[in-house]
């Protein structure tokens, strides 16, 4: 399997992705930004369908429109980022033009498939190293930034009164989020990003009582997820993001499960 | 016993937000090592008095004057009114309190770190379920990792706002006398913002009543 080339591309970006995925994940549960993950995964696929009609990557496409959305989202401050039904309403926006931009640019329904559930697979060399770029990026300024964070993320009102300017570590976050959600799409497709940010995470805190612990269990989880699928699709040609959002999900129930006999006993 | 030193002296201060006065005229002294509770309903501005002696809102009038010892080094711990922790939350009650250290660049503890948690954990005496999960612990142990986590660098100054209204009579007490262990043995000064005068009376050294209308009442309580 590894004697060929875009498998060891797809396992190397997969293996980054999880990494940022898992970590991130864990302060997007904190901030309750599940849904806002989700919109910024729709507005990316927008932007790769934009991407696609005026002819530049599609990943590129991606990181100019939910870096854009992300800063705009963080302007507009914690009430309405979380409001349900602004985010909804973006969303839709968003989904209708991505639909525009790829009829505009007549390309065939494939590329909407690849923008939407992934094509790991079908990555080339120089995407590869844009991901790379970007996933080591995203883990340095995770690194910096790690107890402001985790401060901010798991006890708001404690650390508003310790520090000030909270308001652009959050916009920070968000740009952060933007750059996690455009390279996991990559993988898993714009739809399915919360299977790699959000599932991991939420498992990982049914059973852990710490945020390290939290962080290296979804990242294992989100590990385990992109290397399995990428191997059972290769077996069984099926799609990979089949096979990791399978995973996600089961071990996620599995997790809730253990976290009720755990309060039982 | 000793003659009390002035920690905190207020002379005639007023505070007005776009022309509405909030208060007028407030003179009181905190002591070093006081106990002193300020109470007033809801919405007379006992939160924006503490801020203004903080120095985080702007007084209209007159002059605030801390003691040499507090102007060294202006620490204080706040616990705030609300705060936002369900059932679910994951987080122990030690890693809950040690999220405030502040040790920028290195992510993980240092072994001093973890004592400055430990010290902390014993003071406020909850360093025996430290493991729990905060989010499955009763009101009263969530209000003293709060506490927990305000005395983490050893304040002089400690303000505890309303901490002690969402609990019933038996944690409360436990929760007060926690506070004022640290008050006792540790010098720690403490503003006990409150509605409830039974508990300001039981533990208070000095209290100020906010009444509305720049009126109020500056006591030493028994």
């Amino acid at each position: 399997m590894f004697a060929l080339e875009f498998m060891r591309n797809a396992y190397l970006a997969g293996s980054l992705i999880s990494l940022v995925c898992g970590i991130v994940g864990v302060f997007v549960m904190a901030r309750r930004l599940s849904f806002l993950t989700h919109t910024l995964s729709e507005i990316g696929f927008s932007g790769a369908s934009f991407g696609i009609w005026i002819g530049i990557p599609p990943l590129n496409g991606m990181l100019f429109f939910t870096l854009l959305s992300a800063i705009f989202t963080g302007k507009l401050g914690k009430r309405k980022e979380q409001s349900d039904a602004a985010t909804s309403a973006v969303s839709a926006l968003f989904m209708g033009l991505g639909v525009l931009f790829l009829s505009l640019s007549n390309k065939n329904s494939s590329y909407a498939t690849n923008i939407l559930f992934g094509s790991i697979v079908g990555i080339s060399s120089s995407e590869v190293y844009q991901i790379v770029f970007l996933a080591l990026a995203v883990l340095f300024i995770m690194i910096l930034l790690y107890r402001r964070l985790k401060f901010t993320s798991f006890d708001p009102e404690g650390a508003g009164i310790v520090y000030k300017h909270e308001n652009i570590l959050s916009i920070l976050f968000l740009v952060i989020l933007a750059m996690s959600v455009s390279i996991s799409a990559q993988i898993v497709g714009s739809l399915l990003v919360f299977v790699l940010i959000t599932l991991p995470a939420a498992s990982a805190q049914n059973f852990c009582k710490s945020v390290f612990g939290e962080i290296v269990f979804s990242t294992i989880l989100a590990l385990i997820g992109t290397w399995l699928g990428l191997y059972l699709s290769y077996v069984t040609n099926w799609p990979v993001t089949f096979f990791i959002a399978l995973f996600e999900a089961i071990v996620f129930v599995f997790s809730l499960a253990g976290k009720q006999i755990i309060q039982r006993i | 016993m000793k003659q009390p030193t002035d920690f905190i002296e207020a002379k005639n201060i007023s505070v007005s937000f776009s022309q509405h006065e909030i208060f007028s005229n407030l003179s009181f002294k905190i002591f070093d090592d006081d106990f002193f509770c300020l109470i007033g309903k809801n919405g007379i501005g006992k939160t924006t008095l503490v801020k203004t002696i903080l120095g985080q809102l702007h007084k209209t009038n007159g002059e605030i004057i801390f003691s040499k010892k507090f102007k060294s080094s202006l620490s204080f711990g706040y616990v705030p009114q609300f705060r936002n922790i369900d059932q679910d939350y994951p987080l122990s009650i030690r890693n809950f309190v040690s999220l405030r250290l502040f040790q920028p660049l290195v992510p993980w503890f240092s072994k001093k770190e973890k004592d400055i948690v430990d010290t902390a954990l014993k003071r406020v005496g909850i360093f025996d379920i430290a493991s729990r999960k905060l989010g499955s612990a009763s009101g009263g142990e969530k209000q003293k990792a709060y506490l927990a986590q305000a005395i983490l660098y050893d304040p002089q100054l400690l303000i505890l706002d309303e901490s002690t209204a969402s609990l019933d009579t038996v944690s409360k007490f436990d929760v007060m006398d926690a506070v004022k262990n640290l008050n006792d043995k540790y010098g720690t000064t403490v503003i006990f913002i409150s509605h409830d005068i039974p508990l300001v009376e039981k533990y208070g050294k000095h209290s100020l009543e906010l009444k509305g209308d720049g009126k109020y009442s500056y006591k030493k309580i028994n």
